[in-house]
């Protein structure tokens, strides 16, 4: 399983803060949003982290791992 | 004592960096500058009255991203040593939010790697702040301001 987290405005919109998906063969991290979220597209300025390290929606994530989407973010 | 502190009350930044000082160096002379940064919450924020405000962060990534600053730091600078502290939950106006400080040999690297610290955390480290406004409605911050 991949477990996918949701962050500060995003987790609001979209009403959840963390899901689980099935792996579906080799999957990147654009692949896994896009399974969990009916094939929409993220925001633009959508951040993502695999296993708590920035990277690009076009990583690959295996199962296991831990995906998180966030907006920019304004700590500080 | 750690080198990177998430709270969730508040605390008094100068006895919090006493505390590291002390139990890093203890009476070692090995450092001559210490520079340090803190970041306070404002009354104010885009020409609104700010109440009060809610940190969010990814625990487990916010503690290793400030890691990973601290260990640039130290590989870009010839510092001793770092320490970074960060509020997280409710927090009132006047109360610390954030403190970055390096110790070094010498002024350059402290105040080169202090303002790094604090530059790179504000790009990349995992938190969110939502504002509550005078008459309690609440909005997310988007963007940092510029310095």
């Amino acid at each position: 399983m991949i477990t996918i987290r949701y962050f500060a405005s995003l987790r609001e919109q979209l009403g959840k803060e963390q899901e689980r998906i099935e792996p579906a063969g080799a999957m990147t991290a654009l692949d896994a949003w896009k399974s969990a979220n009916d094939g929409r597209m993220p925001p633009d300025n959508v951040l993502v982290a695999i296993n708590q390290s920035y990277a690009s929606l076009d990583a690959a994530v295996n199962a296991g791992d831990e995906v998180a989407f966030f907006p920019p973010v304004t700590g500080g | 004592m750690k080198n990177v502190i998430i709270r969730e009350s508040a605390y008094d930044p100068w006895l919090l960096l006493g505390k590291f000082q002390h139990a890093r160096f203890g009476d070692s002379a090995e450092y001559g500058a210490t520079a340090v940064f803190t970041g306070t919450m404002r009354d104010f924020n885009e020409g609104d009255t700010v109440r009060a405000m809610t940190l969010e962060h990814y625990p487990g990534m916010t503690e290793a991203q400030l890691q990973r600053l601290i260990d640039e730091a130290k590989s870009r600078w010839e510092v001793i040593d770092c320490f970074i502290a960060h509020r997280v939950g409710q927090i009132n106006p006047a109360e610390t939010i954030v403190i970055t400080a390096a110790w070094s040999a010498h002024r350059n690297a402290a105040f080169e790697a202090c303002r790094y610290l604090i530059e790179e955390l504000k790009h990349s480290a995992p938190f969110w702040k939502k504002e509550r406004l005078a008459d309690d409605s609440e909005r997310w911050v988007t963007q940092n301001t510029a310095g």
